[in-house]
């Protein structure tokens, strides 16, 4: 996948999280918790949709990585190449 | 429908959920949404765990709706579906009396800060700083400090403060002063968000209405089907003993209480002497007494409150909480909007009380104990409903033993473990490849919203070894 699809699958699963928040004008360096209303659980949907899309296996550690739209784009490049 | 046995069950699953608990019935709708073939079984005839309710005469009494944090809605849609969050509503009546105050709130942040400020007259500057102190606390944060500590530190020397921001939590979940204070500031911020909700339909129709959601997602259902063993194998979840028909799966999402979980269904043989040792400081928290009174048919009760926190002990005293003469109980009121439709008024009065105190009690004396108590929560009714005793047409009365017969927990607890168990809970299958435990633990992950959302996090660990 590229940049720019892997970002459009992120903006729609958190559309469906949070279906009143704002997707398409978002700061892509800035934390999504700040710009929407998003809490943990909220990531934790973000991670079981990744496995069920792609079988990705995002391990509790690298949760942070999901912060913003651009960090969440750059660790999953290399892991969506081959999709 | 249901199956009523394990009969017709299939030889295999994906995953076998043990207890419909609302965390077991989460995470099996979860697990099934991904995709995995699952099979839930419940002791019980009944769905649903302590989020139930009992037939009589008419009357349909519920054990555990009393109130849940603002939470819900988005959690419901989002894990369950949309007629589910539709049908919460807010109760905006919530009464407290006591010695020390007598108070009525909608119980949220903006109210309870008017109410500390203004009428217990503590100064801005530092209810503004409890309420954001508390709202910033995590599960992982320092756990050292207690809730004791913590209510010194914003509103030293204030009794009645501390009884305002303690007593409905353990109501709620039954911690005290000496719990963590992050325990306390997670559960209290949960409910200051946007104060206290229901659901409006009673225990009976969210039940029935998740059943339908799993039936739709494909999960297999069995009722009267009591899991007997967890069959390990080499360290690895290999299916489940269920009135003498082995199931197999890889994988065993368990709602039964955590230490039944390790004790009675997986057996200690098959732990480490490590994992043995995190067992030991897990303490089970307390159980409950309830006294449910049927309005007669045709009769009304006045608007006197939803939940009313009473007590006529002259502070907050943990152990006085928990005596079996307690003088502090929680009256949730029941008018028809409750269920619309069904015309019907009930008042369930809680109690928190200590397992031990009453199982060792021979018959006749446990009789006559539960008459009691049912006389002195009519005594202290009528203080709000002067003439109660006639407008009831039905009495009876639930101790921690009955608590026990319905869930098997463990000392009858109905609110899982103190804070210990979290960490045990979260790390079963670091022993035993596939298994894993979800229900009321570490005081955070307790009540409706606590459990639906540990559903949720157990389901994402289950998935993840599923497809690893």
């Amino acid at each position: 996948m590229t940049r720019d699809e892997i970002k459009d699958v992120i903006l729609e699963i958190i559309q469906d999280i949070d279906e009143d928040g704002e997707v398409e004008n978002l700061n892509a360096d800035e934390p999504l918790r700040d710009q929407l209303d998003l809490d943990s659980m909220d990531f934790l949907d973000i991670v079981m949709e990744l496995r069920k899309r792609y079988q990705l296996q995002i391990p509790e550690g690298d949760y942070p990585e999901l912060a913003s739209l651009a960090s969440c784009v750059n660790y999953l490049e290399p892991r969506l190449k081959d999709v | 429908m249901p199956y009523k046995s394990i009969a017709k069950a299939a030889a295999k699953y994906d995953v076998v959920v043990i207890g419909s608990g609302l965390g077991g019935l989460t995470t099996a709708n979860r697990l099934a949404n991904a995709g995995h073939r699952v099979l839930l079984v419940e002791h019980h005839h009944r769905l649903g765990g302590l989020a139930t309710w009992f037939k009589r005469k008419g009357h349909i009494f519920d054990i555990s709706l009393h109130g849940f944090p603002h939470g819900m809605i988005k959690t419901c849609r989002k894990y369950w579906n949309r007629a589910i969050m539709d049908s919460i509503v807010q109760l905006n009546n919530i009464v407290f009396d006591n010695p020390q105050f007598t108070i009525r709130t909608t119980f949220d942040k903006e109210d309870f800060t008017s109410i500390l400020t203004n009428r217990f007259k503590v100064d801005r500057a530092s209810v503004d700083d409890f309420f954001n102190t508390v709202a910033g606390m995590n599960f992982y944060d320092d756990r050292t400090m207690t809730t004791r500590e913590l209510f010194e530190q914003f509103f030293p020397g204030r009794g009645d403060v501390h009884r305002l921001l303690m007593e409905p939590i353990s109501y709620a979940n039954g911690s005290n002063f000496n719990d963590p204070a992050i325990t306390y500031g997670i559960v209290f911020s949960n409910f200051m968000n946007k104060g206290v909700f229901t659901f409006s339909g009673g225990t009976d129709k969210l039940i029935e209405m998740m059943v339908e959601e799993l039936e739709k997602n494909g999960v297999t259902i069995c009722t009267n089907s009591r899991a007997e063993r967890i069959v390990i194998d080499r360290g690895r979840v290999r299916g489940v003993e269920i009135d003498g028909r082995f199931i197999e799966a890889a994988c065993v999402v368990s709602n039964a209480g955590i230490l039944n979980t390790i004790d009675d269904l997986a057996g200690r043989a098959s732990f480490s002497a490590e994992f043995l040792e995190k067992i030991k400081p897990v303490q089970v928290n307390n159980s409950s007494c309830q006294v449910y009174m049927g309005i007669r048919e045709g009769e009304r009760l006045d608007d006197v409150g939803d939940l009313l926190f009473t007590s006529t002990a002259p502070a907050y005293d943990v152990d006085e909480m928990l005596d079996m003469e307690t003088r502090s109980r929680t009256f949730s009121l029941y008018y028809p909007k409750t269920r619309p439709g069904h015309d019907r008024y009930t008042v369930v009065a809680s109690m928190n009380a200590r397992y031990d105190d009453w199982a060792a009690l021979p018959e006749e004396r446990y009789r006559e104990e539960k008459e009691k108590m049912i006389e002195r929560s009519l005594v202290d009714l009528e203080r709000y409903i002067p003439d109660i005793r006639q407008k009831c047409d039905w009495l009876e009365a639930a101790t921690p033993r009955t608590f026990q017969r319905y869930t098997l927990h463990t000392k009858g607890t109905s609110f899982g473990t103190k804070f210990e168990g979290l960490e045990v809970s979260r790390t079963l299958f670091n022993d035993v490849k596939g298994l894993f435990h979800v229900g009321s633990v570490g005081i955070i992950m307790s009540g409706w919203l606590g459990a639906i959302n540990y559903g949720v996090i157990v389901a994402n660990d289950a998935d993840a070894y599923l497809r690893s």
